[in-house]
């Protein structure tokens, strides 16, 4: 009988420590199964977040790094100079990315520096018990905006993804949800040609993936897949948001 | 090879690159910036080799701690301000036993202070300086010659120990010129460490990090840092001693306040003071052997530092009340002179009735 479904080589065989319905265990299945298809597993170095995906080590049978909070894209930006012949990927959610991490994201692609970030967008902070994320949507409930988001005390849910379209170093972008098995699909599609970007030496690539976080939003996983479909992707339209790939004059 | 005229800071990026540098991150902050710019001219496009003027101190240390990672000799410089910036990525280095160099021109505080020389960073640099029980090895040059060797230096105990190595210099250091020597020369070929991350190509994949749910296993690294600690002071406190054979009195000082120490040690001298000097090398593992073995004949001591007194705490631990501490600082970036310093011993060694 033709062995259709299988765990990919390069993810560990442990148990998930993420909750039910969560995303990361989704992208973190998807990302090996890239890893094995385009034969990485021997030149990744995987660089996790501080958050719920800092143990993400345990799981990626690849090399992998600790962090500092936010810094993954200087990290990376680090061992890819020192050693340009690994396929260097940050792993990093919102607040990281968008927050904390926002000058070293920012210069890192524009700098066109050969690296992937792998972005999940849940709009909240997860590991710390659902605090107000820069993605939170406006008037979305979280520990640190328990009556709603204001636009006039907390401002706008940032865009990262269009604002890092902006730099010419960034040379792939796409947005991709995890909330249902189509989008699944075009999700792993989108990491594949964000590696393929690195190997062919283009520039800095980024694929944010809206994500579920049933236990912080307060919903069943069910709910949460059909919230990212209602609500979330009105705000973070889903799609490439830049590629300039095919082009000659790709930076 | 020749002595050749160079500035500090030009001198310490000839250093790095002879000594097989191959990353260097900086960030632009004065009195620093021949150091980054002489990066730019020399090592950015040698081969195998990257130089990035990043977006912050935080971005430079965090693409050493990167760097380091992959195994290979990195290094960033900045001047006190910045280095506050850095210790974040310092504590990493030190908790991930990762090797760097960490250059620290440093400059008057607090704040945003001056860019003039001075000494207020010791506490910093010497007690880790960012989060976590850590320590960084701390070496104080007070000449270029030796902030050329020290830096070689600091790439050879980076490497042997897993540690991250401070120079702690100052604006003077860094801006002066004086002649220099280039005495060492990496091989062509560093060898690999063992612990970098280059892809689990023929072997086991790798993690490199300290966060633990179990917090006993956060203690065992402690333990085990500190057992490497325990190691380095046991090997590698270095000192240096002026005219100490005899004296009645001894001034103790670090890097350029050392060298203004000596011009006023010798004016003493030269009136009949008994005075000789004690300079830390290393300000972390401090020389506090040196400092006992000193105090079995002599009993006054005068400490002189660029700042409100920090190495003073040091000279009185080690002594542990046997000998009598006085001393003199001037903080902010202003820079004594040795004339100044002579006043200063010689109204002591009066006043102790030591003549």
């Amino acid at each position: 009988m033709e062995k259709i479904y299988t765990r990919p080589k390069s993810l560990k065989k442990a148990v998930f420590h993420y909750c039910p319905g969560c995303g990361h265990s989704i992208v973190h299945r998807l990302i090996c199964e890239v890893i094995d298809e385009m034969n990485l597993q021997e030149r990744v170095i995987g660089i996790p977040p501080p958050g719920c995906s800092v143990f993400a080590y345990h799981y990626f049978d690849v090399d992998m790094a600790e962090s500092a909070h936010g810094r993954g894209a200087a990290v990376a930006t680090g061992i890819k100079r020192a050693y340009p012949e690994a396929i260097v990927f940050t792993y990093q959610g919102d607040g990281d990315l968008a927050a904390i991490g926002t000058a070293e994201t920012i210069h890192a692609a524009n700098r066109g520096e050969r690296i992937t970030a792998i972005f999940i967008n849940n709009a909240v902070y997860g590991m710390t018990g659902g605090q107000m994320a820069p993605t939170t949507l406006l008037e979305q409930k979280t520990t640190t905006t328990p009556y709603g988001r204001d636009i006039k005390l907390e401002g706008y849910p940032i865009k990262i993804s269009e604002m890092l379209a902006l730099t010419k170093g960034a040379v792939y972008i796409e947005r991709t949800a995890a909330n249902s098995p189509a989008n699944i699909r075009k999700t792993k599609k989108a990491i594949r040609k964000a590696f393929q970007t690195q190997i062919d030496d283009l520039g800095f690539s980024l694929v944010e993936i809206l994500s579920p976080c049933p236990t912080n939003w307060r919903m069943t996983p069910i709910e949460a897949w059909q919230w990212i479909e209602k609500v979330m992707t009105k705000e973070y339209p889903l799609g490439v948001i830049k590629d300039t790939t095919g082009k000659q004059d790709a930076d | 090879m020749a002595k050749v005229l160079m500035t500090g800071n030009a001198a310490i990026g000839e250093a790095a690159i002879r000594a097989g540098c191959q990353c260097y991150f900086g960030y632009p902050i004065t009195p620093q910036n021949e150091l980054t710019e002489y990066m730019a001219t020399h090592l950015s496009r040698r081969k195998g080799c990257s130089f990035i003027q990043a977006e912050s101190e935080i971005a430079a240390i965090n693409m050493v701690y990167g760097a380091s990672l992959s195994g290979a000799r990195t290094m960033t410089s900045s001047s006190s301000p910045g280095i506050s910036l850095k210790q974040e990525g310092i504590s990493y280095l030190a908790a991930c036993e990762l090797p760097a160099v960490i250059v620290n021109m440093s400059r008057g505080g607090p704040g945003l202070g001056s860019i003039s020389a001075a000494q207020s960073d010791y506490f910093q640099a010497t007690r880790g300086g960012g989060h976590g029980d850590y320590r960084t090895i701390v070496l104080a040059p007070s000449s270029v010659q030796e902030l050329a060797d020290f830096t070689h230096h600091a790439f050879e105990l980076a490497d042997k120990y897993l540690i991250p190595v401070i120079i702690l210099g100052d604006g003077m250091l860094g801006q002066m010129m004086e002649p220099v020597e280039f005495k060492y020369e990496a091989p062509e070929e560093l060898p690999i460490r063992s612990r970098a991350l280059r892809g689990a190509k023929g072997r086991p994949s790798r993690i490199i990090k300290t966060f633990t749910s179990k917090p006993a296993e956060l203690e065992e690294i402690n333990w085990s840092l500190f057992r490497r600690y325990q190691q380095i002071k046991k090997q590698e406190t270095t000192c240096d001693a002026f005219m100490t054979e005899d004296a009645r009195l001894i001034v103790v000082a670090f890097g350029i306040a050392a060298r203004i120490a000596k011009g006023a040690i010798k004016t003493a001298r030269a009136n009949g003071l008994k005075v000789g000097m004690l300079r830390p090398v290393t300000l972390w593992p401090f020389p506090s052997e040196k400092v006992q073995e000193l105090a079995k004949s002599v009993k006054q001591y005068l400490v002189f530092e660029m700042n409100m007194g920090q190495m003073v705490e040091d000279v009185q631990l080690a002594l542990g009340g046997n000998g009598e501490v006085s001393f003199y600082g001037r903080p902010g970036g202003v820079i004594p002179t040795p004339s100044e310093v002579y006043k200063v011993i010689s109204r002591l060694y009066y006043q102790k009735g030591l003549k």
